[in-house]
């Protein structure tokens, strides 16, 4: 185990005085802006990157590290606190987790979303020291084309499989790498779309863009829509679990981890399927499924431990090969950079001792959120009634303030304003962010990474399927590159193959799709009675879900209309 | 791609969607159009150096750009046979009441001030002014206390910076006296 001694000595860096004290302040700041309402992880990460600035790289990373689980922690008190859901990943945390703290349960629901966080945390903590390497090595043997390769298949993944349009996806995704293209091409020196403005030469800052698209574009896109009533705070005293609560979590925390890790680690993957699939394991498992629908103390347990467990198999793919899968992954890539650390396959050999310290202090940011978190819950439920108008400015304030402190200059101010618009924009017609994202982030290492493997081909097209071998000077077909480009076509054509397949095996299909879109629908109206239909057909829609790739487009599916209609009908 | 308009329509399955059409979106269409056309323009007026570097300069903004306007005609097409957006929901967000545009314009014009001021009078004059105009705008009422929050804020976060974490802000015309 070469990692265990990595670690040890990550350790050794994180654990000196002044960083445990940045990540004491990492994971208290990143809670307290993370529990505010209307601010998700990615946000805090990208209102809080400028604090980072003035240390030197281990420090603000180790800070950053404290911040995201601080964030991510701070997002589920608030969606159980508050009587409406905030970001998809704390959806189905919010289900049964507001019912419990309507139910005047919010302290044990508080207590097993904090422990069963820092549990799924050190876990997936873990599995990240040991899998970052593993990925690590894999990615160093990539040429340029296998590595153009899977960095196109990330693009269709986070584009075609998440959200609910592929049509909007990728038309956020076109205009992310609109926005990457913009500055002098480094390999033949020429200006793109720069319209001859000296400030855009060296491209538009990848914090501004994160900043812009999550602060100012969601800020003003909640002032449009401000509720003129605040939504309701349920009061909490001291969070805690008895006996009867520990026996009812500690199994759902397990099998949360187990759901969130993977999802987490591929493209793609996302928390919100994970939570999701937990949450309806929970409920068929459990010895009290009666509660469900009432305040289940499982349906919060599960549900958050796979949330967390995904965003720490997140920095898998961040780490070993520089692909964000997730918003906050993506801000977090953005940090990177701008502390001029190049991410890529690369990262762990070149910045194995910045990597480790990073890996470490999620670890004590862990710990340090679970000792904390649980007497000051009562503090974060007092920022819930933070008066709104301040809430809102606060954002636009600390996004002027951050973007502007980036390179000190006054123009970036008005490319925020841009892209916050252009936030707005796509919140109100319902185009997702993250494909832009990661786009401007991916987008420009894609090019360079096409352009070289073409290069090596001197131009040959079939340069990007393979290279030649140099010891027998014979061309090779990269299995990995061709895996790669068949996953994307699948991908692509799966509305297609999906439809055939229903013309095929109808009625198994229909009854699958039928059990998840019935699943969904009674568990997210809450009057519906609990239990309802789980015994008829429980087979079909796990078994598809859980194991294979092609999950989330099945579940994606559940949502166009025509077969959700006919499916209703043929269960009734 | 040509079933992707099928799939991007999942509020039909809710009892609120009715059969009208978003036509707004049509914007949308007219943005990604324009943008594609100045990409292509732009890639086309790039030279190609194509002995040491084959693809070049031109290829990948030439793609962005036709697939920009091949978006923007799909999206035209979907949003004309009832293709509706869905809205980003939050915690703070009620999507029933109608869009609130002059705060949003409010909030620009402040957010356009600062970017005129920063330099010229500082962050801490034009951070207040940037904090006091937002919240007036969002809807508060207790301008004294407004005031004195954003202050102390702009102080805060320029003293702050300066001293604890060595990143300045602009003083501007309070150089010497902060």
């Amino acid at each position: 185990m070469e990692s265990f001694g990595f670690l040890l000595d990550g350790f050794v860096t994180a654990a000196t005085p002044l960083n445990l004290l940045l990540a004491l302040i990492g994971v208290v700041v990143g809670t307290a802006v993370g529990v505010l309402p209307g601010i998700g992880p990615a946000m805090t990460v990208a209102l809080l990157l400028p604090v980072t600035y003035g240390l030197e790289p281990t420090g603000a990373l180790i800070m950053l590290a404290g911040i995201f689980y601080g964030g991510m922690y701070g997002g589920s008190t608030t969606s159980i606190l508050l009587n409406t859901p905030g970001e998809s990943s704390s959806v189905v945390t919010a289900i049964e987790g507001n019912l419990m703290a309507k139910a005047g349960k919010a302290a044990p629901a508080l207590a097993t979303a904090a422990v069963g966080s820092f549990v799924a945390g050190t876990i997936g903590t873990l599995l990240l020291a040991f899998f970052a390497p593993v990925v690590t090595r894999f990615a160093v043997s990539l040429g340029a084309p296998e590595y153009f390769a899977v960095m196109l298949l990330s693009f269709i993944a986070v584009t075609a499989v998440l959200g609910t349009s592929r049509l909007r996806g990728f038309i956020s995704l076109a205009v992310g790498l609109t926005i990457g293209l913009v500055g002098i091409d480094s390999v033949s020196g020429q200006s793109r779309l720069t319209f001859g403005v000296p400030q855009l030469g060296d491209g538009i800052d990848v914090v501004v863009v994160a900043v812009g698209i999550f602060a100012v574009g969601e800020g003003l896109w909640v002032a449009a829509h401000l509720r003129r009533k605040a939504a309701e705070v349920v009061p909490v005293g001291r969070p805690g679990m008895s006996r009867e609560d520990w026996k009812r979590s500690w199994k759902p925390w397990l099998r949360g981890t187990a759901f969130g890790f993977p999802f987490g680690a591929v493209p793609a993957g996302g928390a919100e399927i994970p939570t999701f699939l937990s949450y309806i394991t929970e409920k068929r498992l459990s010895k009290h499924p009666e509660e469900f629908g009432k305040g289940a103390i499982e349906g919060v347990a599960g549900p958050e431990a796979a949330n967390n467990a995904s965003a720490a198999g997140t920095l898998v793919p961040m780490l070993s090969l520089g692909l964000p899968t997730n918003a906050t992954a993506a801000v977090m890539l953005a940090a990177l950079t701008s502390y001029g650390i190049q991410p890529g396959p690369l990262l762990l050999q070149r910045e194995s001792g910045l990597v480790w310290a990073l890996i470490a202090s999620l670890f004590i940011g862990n710990l340090l959120l679970l000792v904390l978190n649980l007497p000051l819950a009562p503090v974060w439920a007092r920022l819930l009634r933070l008066p709104r108008p301040y809430l809102y400015a606060g954002i636009l304030f600390f996004a002027s303030m951050g973007a502007y402190a980036v390179n000190g200059s006054s123009f970036d101010l008005i490319l925020l304003l841009g892209l916050g618009l252009l936030g707005f924009g796509m919140r109100r017609f319902g185009i997702p962010v993250l494909p832009l994202i990661v786009g401007v982030i991916l987008g420009p290492r894609v090019e360079q990474q096409g352009r070289r493997a073409l290069q090596l081909s001197s131009g040959d097209a079939k340069g990007l399927l393979g290279g030649v071998d140099v010891a027998t000077g014979e061309f090779v077909l990269s299995a990995i590159a061709i895996t790669a480009y068949a996953i994307i076509v699948v991908v692509l054509l799966w509305p297609l193959i999906f439809a055939l397949v229903r013309r095929v095996l109808p009625t198994r299909v229909e009854a699958a799709v039928g059990r998840l879109e019935e699943e969904l629908h009674t568990d997210l109206d809450l009057d519906a009675p609990p239990g309802g239909t789980d015994d008829r057909v429980p087979e079909p829609s796990l078994s598809r879900s859980s194991g294979s790739p092609d999950a989330p487009t099945g579940l994606d599916t559940t949502d166009s209309p025509d077969s959700s209609t006919t499916s209703k009908k043929e269960l009734r | 791609m040509s079933t992707a308009p099928s799939v991007a329509q999942p509020a039909a399955a809710g009892p609120a969607a009715g059969p009208r059409r978003d036509l707004a979106q049509v914007g949308v269409c007219a943005f990604l159009l324009v943008l594609g056309v100045v990409v292509t323009v732009q890639a086309l007026e790039l030279t190609n150096q194509t002995s040491i570097d084959p693809l070049g300069a031109r290829a990948v903004p030439l793609v962005v750009g036709i697939a920009l306007v091949v978006l923007a005609v799909v999206l035209l097409v979907a949003v004309l046979r009832g293709s509706r957006p869905e809205q980003e929901a939050g915690e703070d967000v009620d999507l029933q009441q109608r869009m609130d545009l002059r705060t949003v314009l409010l909030l620009v014009g402040v957010f356009a001030a600062n970017i005129a001021l920063i330099d010229l009078l500082g962050w801490v004059i034009s951070g207040s002014l940037l904090f006091y105009g937002s919240v007036i705008a969002l809807g508060s009422r207790h301008f004294v206390r407004d005031l004195a929050v954003a202050v102390v804020m702009a102080l805060v976060t320029f003293y702050g910076f300066a001293i604890g974490l060595g990143v300045g802000l602009p003083a501007g015309i309070l150089q010497g006296i902060l």
